[in-house]
């Protein structure tokens, strides 16, 4: 679906984000690109989309050259949400603001409505048709923002830090919906520093470090490496870090899930007892 | 944005650099006054060479013509303008001496850009407003001015961002008529103006939180003193005065017809 080979960006401060950058992500993959902040992570998905265009290298979106087409013609494939939804909500209604993007890309009145509808429904967010999205809390206008990407039903999602300024049960409902997409054949691609997000996802991680990729694979194997943790300057998951104090008793340390690690400790005990 | 690229404070120091800021305030006034009083082509050439000095000392070369080729798309407006409606209206006798007035009119506002892109690569907001609070400009209003410069980058990058997010949801700038793209920038200003006002009311928040206005005499760490080099700036100042006045009145400037092959229209 997407490849990146070998690319090089340089922003016109001089700053060097991206210092070859290669990776591939397949059709319906979930990937988190993780990495402290400066890594180059948004850099890199930035130019998924054609937003931003490699020096040297090239993207391939579909086999197509990002360099070949408009951003326009690349956001039908690749939907791209922002991690602040402030800057891009400006229509007197929600319903306006969802429908915005389905006219820049030509669909005809009826399919515009039915859209709008499906994705109120899909987020939640009905109640709020006729509501001025500046009127909303934080929360539901992301839940805007991203039902504005959605609502064109783009093959790929990519999401800028989703889970910043949510609370628990937004950040949670936020998790389920995003397994959801991607359990329905969606490429997603997550740009987060939410370690514990991750871990609870369990999705491919890219984690990167000072604009190169130092890693690329599964949650499990990226988030419990401790040395790993340190060059990217990532914090193990919490669940992690106690099976790590627990090493010596001969348990697991590449442990993130909650559930997994309850099952674990439960056989350890019951042994023990016997 | 390439413009106010031109207008941006780095912080380097030179001799222009140090000068106080007033005096440079001065110097820029003084090229103001002299480049409006001329009409002619001549003169207008002159004020432009005078200040290259300047920004050579101030070792600005490069952001300085940044800010020319900013400038560009402007100054071409006001010759063309100038050009067509002089023409029409028959102002001039000859097409040469339209022509002289038109390039007169162009290079004018490219001198005023000039004068004041020198001044502002050279003097920081810190400077600025240290000169404004010391000619007596109440502190309020210092403040918000510049607050107002500093924010200008900010801004300048969120609009950016926000260009990027509307064309990743299909917005295509450069589509349609002239009208539909005046249009197409209305998705780019509401998020800009409102989150500017966003931050405008937290910033007063966060100033009010830290007893911003709780003494009304307020000190100032570093006091601004004239020098030997602001004293020589003054008197320049003055003489470019005099001399442009001077000249204006009492020098017939000569046409740039008379040192060209005569042209027709």
């Amino acid at each position: 679906m997407i490849e990146v080979k070998d690319i090089y960006f340089t922003y016109p401060t001089g700053v060097e984000a991206l210092k070859g950058v290669s990776l591939n992500i397949g059709d319906g993959e979930f990937v988190a690109v993780m990495g402290q902040n400066g890594a180059g992570k948004t850099t890199l998905v930035k130019h998924f989309n054609g937003l931003l265009k490699s020096a040297k290298g090239v993207v391939l979106v579909d086999g197509v050259c990002t360099r070949d087409v408009s951003v326009a013609k690349l956001a039908r494939k690749v939907g791209f949400v922002f991690q602040n939804p402030d800057h891009q909500l400006f229509s007197e209604t929600v319903e306006e603001e969802i429908a915005f993007a389905l006219r820049n890309f030509g669909f005809d009145q009826a399919t515009i409505e039915k859209r709008v509808t499906w994705a109120l429904n899909l987020l939640d967010l009905t109640e709020y048709r006729k509501t001025s999205p500046f009127m909303l809390s934080g929360g539901e206008r992301k839940r805007v923002a991203l039902a504005s990407v959605l609502a064109w039903d783009p093959s790929v999602v990519i999401l800028d830090e989703p889970t910043i300024g949510q609370d628990h049960r937004q950040k949670e409902n936020l998790r389920q919906f995003i397994v959801q997409l991607n359990g329905q054949g969606k490429t997603v691609v997550v740009v987060t520093h939410d370690v514990e997000f991750v871990a609870e996802c369990n999705p491919r991680v890219v984690l990167m470090t000072a604009g190169k990729v130092v890693a690329d694979g599964e949650a499990k194997k990226i988030l419990t490496d401790t040395n790993l943790a340190l060059t990217a300057s990532i914090v193990p998951p919490q669940i992690t870090q106690i099976f790590l104090g627990l090493k010596d008793l001969g348990l697991p340390s590449d442990v993130i899930d909650v559930s997994e690690s309850k099952k674990i400790l439960l056989d350890y005990l019951g042994a023990a007892k016997h | 944005m390439s413009v106010f690229e031109g207008f941006r404070f780095r912080h380097v120091t030179s001799l222009i650099h140090r000068l106080d800021p007033r005096v440079k305030f001065l110097y820029v006034l003084a090229m103001f006054v002299v480049a409006i009083i001329f009409t002619e082509f001549l003169p207008l050439v002159v004020l432009f060479f005078l200040q290259i000095p300047f920004v050579i000392v101030a070792g600005v070369k490069r952001e300085w013509l940044r800010s020319l080729r900013g400038a560009v798309f402007l100054v071409t407006m006001i010759f063309v303008f100038n050009f067509v409606f002089g023409y029409f209206y028959h102002t001039y006798p000859t097409g040469a001496a339209l022509l002289e007035y038109s390039l007169a009119m162009a290079l004018r506002f490219l001198v005023l850009v000039e004068s004041f892109s020198v001044f502002f690569l050279t003097t920081s907001p810190d400077h600025l407003s240290l000169a404004l609070e010391q000619s007596h400009v109440p502190y309020e209003f210092t403040f918000a001015f510049t607050t107002a410069v500093r924010f200008v980058p900010v801004l300048a990058e969120e609009a950016q961002t926000i260009m990027d997010a509307q064309k990743a949801r299909g917005l295509e700038l450069e589509r349609g008529n002239f009208l539909k793209r005046v249009r197409n920038y209305i998705p780019i200003l509401i998020p800009l103006i409102v989150s500017a006002i966003r931050r405008s009311l937290e910033l007063a928040e966060a100033m009010e939180s830290r007893a911003w206005g709780a003494t009304k005499k307020r000190t100032n760490l570093y006091v601004l003193k004239m020098r030997l080099g602001d004293v020589v700036l003054i008197v320049l100042s003055i003489i470019l005065i005099v001399v442009g006045v001077y000249v204006h009145y009492y020098v017939s400037i000569p046409p740039l017809s008379r040192f060209l092959p005569p042209l027709s229209f």
